[in-house]
């Protein structure tokens, strides 16, 4: 059996992610358009919110992204940080812009909800302030990275701010349930069924969440290769000027 | 085919227009990215290569 391991070699894991990429370009495109589409143009307006409701299909699989994105961040750079694998470093590289992209569709898909249903874009809740501020996090984390030349050191030090910045992940999420206050309500969709919204929303809601995963895979996989073909081109140059 | 939006019309098309275009913004840019320095290193690995061969 093949261990996860051996794609810590930048070449297998080049292969292997060739293979895979046309296919999830397929099934993320497919799998966003049907939620979007069943969502946006076949469900009924909210009995309270009206067709605002339509905002939530794109909105809560964003900041659902924006939460993961960061912790898939921490595994990698956990692995960087315990066995020095560098495909591990580049992964969690190339994942920032995606999971920052993510914080901000969420952030301003918010604030659009927000102006008609609360009377304003934004409240200093602990759950809207806690998405701003991994949201800086991920501004942080990406400049940090392109600030420092040599790449071993760009891991340590931005693994160690990923560490740092897991809290805010944790508390985005569990922030209203911390701070039992401000506007943001608890949970739409959980596994408990006695907290999800209707099923006419939950099913299209789903859906566009499968569709952000699998977007959100095909991005980090096509980001990866690039950060490593990139260190390889760095490499080669290195090289070339020492001749 | 377009649902009847309502009052909130504006704010629901905003929404799905800035997702939109900032989903399209990170595709372009990781595709274009993607091609731009795949084409840089076969270049730098090609160039490498014939000055080995001579």
């Amino acid at each position: 059996m093949t261990s996860i391991w051996e794609y810590a070699n930048p070449k297998k894991f080049i292969d292997t992610s060739d293979r895979v990429i046309p296919a999830l370009w397929v099934l993320s495109l497919g799998t966003l358009a049907i939620g979007l589409i069943w969502g946006f143009f076949f469900t009924p307006d909210d009995y309270r919110q009206g067709s605002t409701v339509k905002i939530f299909y794109l909105h809560v699989p964003a900041a659902l992204m924006a939460i993961n994105a960061w912790f898939m961040m921490l595994v990698a750079s956990l692995i960087w940080i315990i066995r020095r694998h560098h495909v591990s470093a580049l992964a969690a590289r190339a994942a920032a812009p995606v999971g920052m992209v993510m914080t901000l569709i969420a952030l301003l898909t918010g604030a659009i909800w927000g102006q008609p249903m609360w009377g304003t874009w934004w409240a200093w809740d602990p759950r809207l302030t806690s998405f701003l501020i991994l949201f800086l996090f991920y501004l942080g984390y990406i400049a940090l990275w392109a600030a420092i030349e040599n790449d071993d050191t760009a891991a340590d030090l931005t693994s160690v701010l990923c560490l740092v910045g897991s809290v805010f992940a944790v508390l985005s999420r569990y922030a209203v349930n911390f701070w039992n206050q401000g506007l943001h309500q608890g949970a739409s969709m959980s596994l408990d069924a006695e907290e999800n919204v209707a099923d006419v929303f939950w099913w299209p809601a789903l859906v566009a969440m499968a569709g952000f995963v699998l977007l959100f895979l095909l991005l980090v996989l096509i980001r990866t290769q690039t950060e490593i073909r990139a260190r390889r081109m760095r490499a080669l140059l290195a090289r070339e000027r020492m001749q | 085919m377009i649902p009847e939006l309502g009052k909130y019309a504006g704010a629901v098309l905003s929404a799905y227009g800035v997702s939109f275009v900032l989903l399209a913004l990170i595709v372009g840019a990781s595709v274009w990215r993607a091609r731009n320095i795949r084409a840089q290193l076969k270049d730098i690995e090609d160039r490498l290569k014939a000055q080995r061969s001579q």
